[in-house]
């Protein structure tokens, strides 16, 4: 699911300072990217914080993203782990309407989801759910003929798989030579 | 001693060796003009405008090569700074912007003169900060200056309210060194991409090098130089790398791109291999990029990674330092002759001989700017803003040494000439300074015709006076059927009058024989002087590769009858 079309999932080590969301945010909203999922906190290390974006856009862009990124000083590491073997959830919580008739058979259809019930009133229920975001999605999809009321989700997060040698997701530097363009081929600006 | 944030932000900028501050005080940023008053090593020059405060910053650091520094209050001060810190982000200029900001406790209630300038300037800034706390102050300065310099230089604003520069005191301590983890610029490149990069140069049959601002700023000439004559490689410079490498030389090879020499455009159209110093393939250099060196090889030299393949994609990029990268090249690169390439372009430089002005009574603008090239035998600094006489400017003046154009490049702002030429002058006091401008562009900064007069800053203003925004008639003429809407000066002032309300002299040229007389006098006078060159109306700035076209589509000078 990750590194497929134009789907890619970016993380990055910034300092825990003010502002730093709006940079990194102004960047992808110059060059016309759409942040599909944004997930901030705590890193393992004091003043550093952890970022996951999931953006869309062509591999030009998203090199192109991806360095602006790094040049940002706040910015201390950036990694597209889009083609790696990483492990990614997002958590969603949904408030489904529910009458004593249905009450049951949500529970039953919530129970393969390994979704808990988190919430529960006379006639709705919160369930929470943590998994890719096909998975959440799956569950929606189900509830959403007993009336959903809210839904609310974060944003993905992610981690590269540790592997044999224990590596950490910022120990990927970004390639400077990646181009994601064929001989000749760019955007072509306009006549201005 | 504990000091105040203001006495913090001076002692702070004496440690970072800074001589002058460019600025227009306000409310907010007046406990650092207070305190300011008391550290007669800095000099402060009041301009007129702060726009003027910023683009005299960027003057100042384009010809001295330090840090330039400008200073407004907050709201409109800080707004007005914003045309000249885009500009300096733009050219890669290194330059610390100080601004006052409300105190802290009115941030956030649309307070009187409040604008949130860290966030307006944050796409056209290197960094900036809002400083919070008396204690970071100083750190700050050091963090501000040390990013504005270093790596790719371009401007850093630091944001200080009224009550962090005056309410609490703390003692000053100044860092040993920045705790910036997330900024690492690069020095020595990879050995690896350094050795396939001579690898293609020792291979080209046709090579040319495109030298940019990046030679300017790690002062590379030297290793620039021995490259070209060692493989005998034709040295094309952009707009901002000009005086990278002296015109004169036998293998300069002119300016490439929309107004550059046909020649240029043509070698390296021609050519097997780019090898790209410190320049980013502007628009104007490349044209349409599918058609752009087609059959070039690139390799691509630079210190911002994020150059490569942006544009043009590299063959090979090259990340590091570009004085110390060459100087890891320079072993590698092998002698060679390229004779049949050097007479090639040899050949098309007389088939296209663009810089040839042709013969006529009129006052043609760039027979001026030829006329100053000879008479300060190339040793001027020349200051323009942007349109036809930038572009003149650039042509037809021979310059020799670097730094020694300064010029509004990727931002274009019309206006820089005047307040630009001021901050070189405060820099480089040794060398004459001209500012070069259309009537147009001068109107837009000459109030600060006042700070050269306050401050006795010797600069001589000429203006290429032809009565419209000429480089924008130019493209009604070519591509808007000559509607030429908009684009007449039919209300301008007299020039001469207005130097003589300033109570400087003024010149006015109308016959081309005046020029060189008039050039002469101005020289001999010292102090500002104006000079309104009432120059031929629709003469157009030649060759001309349309926007989005390529070198295919380069219009040449119609007229046959071509004299040197």
């Amino acid at each position: 699911m990750n590194g497929n079309g134009n789907h890619h999932t970016i993380i990055a080590l910034v300092q825990d300072k003010p502002g730093v969301l709006t940079r990194v945010a102004g960047l992808f909203r110059r060059r016309g990217f759409n942040i599909s999922s944004l997930a901030v906190g705590n890193s393992e290390q004091p003043g550093l914080s952890r970022m996951t974006f999931v953006v869309d856009g062509d591999q030009y862009t998203v090199d192109q993203a991806t360095k602006q990124l790094d040049k940002l000083i706040d910015v201390v590491k950036v990694a597209n782990i889009s083609d790696e073997e990483i492990v990614s959830r997002e958590l969603a919580l949904i408030k489904v309407k529910v009458t004593p008739a249905t009450r049951g058979e949500i529970l039953e259809m919530v129970h393969p989801f390994r979704a808990e019930i988190v919430d529960v009133g006379a006639q709705s229920m919160v369930i929470e759910v943590t998994g890719s975001g096909d998975k959440i999605q799956a569950l929606y999809g189900l509830l959403e003929p007993f009336g959903v009321l809210e839904l609310m989700r974060t944003g993905r997060v992610a981690m590269v798989r540790g592997q044999a040698e224990g590596r950490v997701s910022d120990d990927l530097i970004i390639n400077y030579h990646g181009d994601g363009l064929k001989v000749n081929e760019a955007y072509e600006v306009g006549s201005y | 001693m504990e000091l105040t944030g203001a006495e913090i932000v001076c002692e702070s900028l004496l440690k970072e060796g800074v001589e002058v501050i460019f600025g227009l005080p306000g409310g907010a940023v007046l406990p650092f003009y207070g305190a300011l008053s008391g550290y007669p090593q800095l000099r402060h020059i009041l301009v007129r405008h702060e726009q003027a405060a910023a683009m005299a910053a960027d003057g100042y650091a384009r010809a001295t090569g330090k840090v330039g520094v400008c200073t407004a209050t907050s709201g409109p001060g800080a707004t007005n700074l914003a045309t000249g810190i885009a500009g300096a982000m733009m050219d890669s200029v290194p330059m610390v912007a100080i601004t006052g900001q409300v105190p802290r406790p009115a941030i956030g209630r649309d307070s009187f003169q409040e604008t949130d300038i860290t966030g307006i300037t944050l796409p056209i800034t290197k960094h900036n900060m809002l400083v919070l706390n008396v204690e970071d102050v100083a750190p700050a300065v050091k963090e501000a200056f040390h990013i504005a310099r270093t790596g790719r230089p371009g401007p850093v604003l630091l944001d200080i309210p009224k009550d962090v520069l005056v309410g609490e005191r703390w003692p000053f301590i100044w860092p040993d060194k920045v705790n910036l983890p997330g900024y690492n610029p690069p020095g020595e490149a990879d050995a690896v991409q350094v050795s396939q990069a001579c690898e293609l140069i020792n291979q080209a049959q046709r090579p040319v090098i495109l030298a940019g601002h990046g030679i300017l700023i790690s002062h590379a000439y030297a290793e620039l130089k021995e490259l070209a004559e060692k493989a005998q490689i034709p040295v094309i410079t952009t707009l901002l790398g000009i005086g990278s490498f002296p015109t004169g030389h036998l293998l300069h090879a002119g300016m490439p791109g929309m107004h550059g020499m046909a020649y240029a455009s043509l070698a390296i159209d021609n050519a097997d291999l780019l090898i790209s110093l410190g320049m980013r393939f502007d628009d104007r250099v490349t044209g349409r990029l599918s058609d752009f060196a087609p059959n070039a090889k690139v390799v691509h030299v630079d210190v911002d990674p994020s150059e490569f393949h942006k544009n043009v994609r590299a063959t090979v990029p090259v990340l590091g330092e570009l004085k110390q990268v060459l100087g890891q090249m320079l072993p590698q690169v092998e002698r060679k002759t390229h004779l049949d390439w050097l007479q090639h372009i040899d050949t098309l430089r007389a088939e296209h001989p663009s810089l040839h002005i042709r013969q006529t009574d009129e006052l043609l603008p760039q027979y001026v700017l030829r006329q100053l090239s000879d008479i300060t035998e190339g040793n001027a600094i020349i200051v323009t803003g942007v349109g036809q006489h930038q572009m003149w400017a650039a042509q037809h003046y021979a310059y020799k040494e670097p730094n020694t154009l300064l010029t509004s490049g990727g931002l274009g702002a019309m206006g820089f000439e005047v307040p630009a030429a001021l901050g070189a002058k405060v820099g480089r006091p040794d060398k004459a300074v001209w500012s070069i401008a259309g009537d147009g562009g001068f109107q837009m900064t000459m109030c600060d015709l006042a700070t050269a007069v306050e401050n006795n800053i010797d600069v001589k203003f000429a203006i290429l006076n032809n009565g419209t925004l000429g480089m924008v008639r130019q493209w009604q003429d070519f591509f808007y059927d000559k509607d030429y809407f908009a684009t007449v000066y039919s209300g301008n002032p007299d020039f001469i009058k207005l130097a003589e309300a300033y109570g400087i002299p003024g010149i006015r040229v109308t016959d081309k024989t005046q020029v060189a007389t008039s050039i002469r006098q101005a020289m001999a006078t010292p102090g500002p002087v104006v000079l309104d060159f009432i120059v031929k109306q629709d003469e157009q700035v030649y060759p001309m590769i349309p926007a989005g076209e390529s070198v295919n589509e380069m219009m040449e000078e119609p007229i046959p009858q071509r004299v040197m």
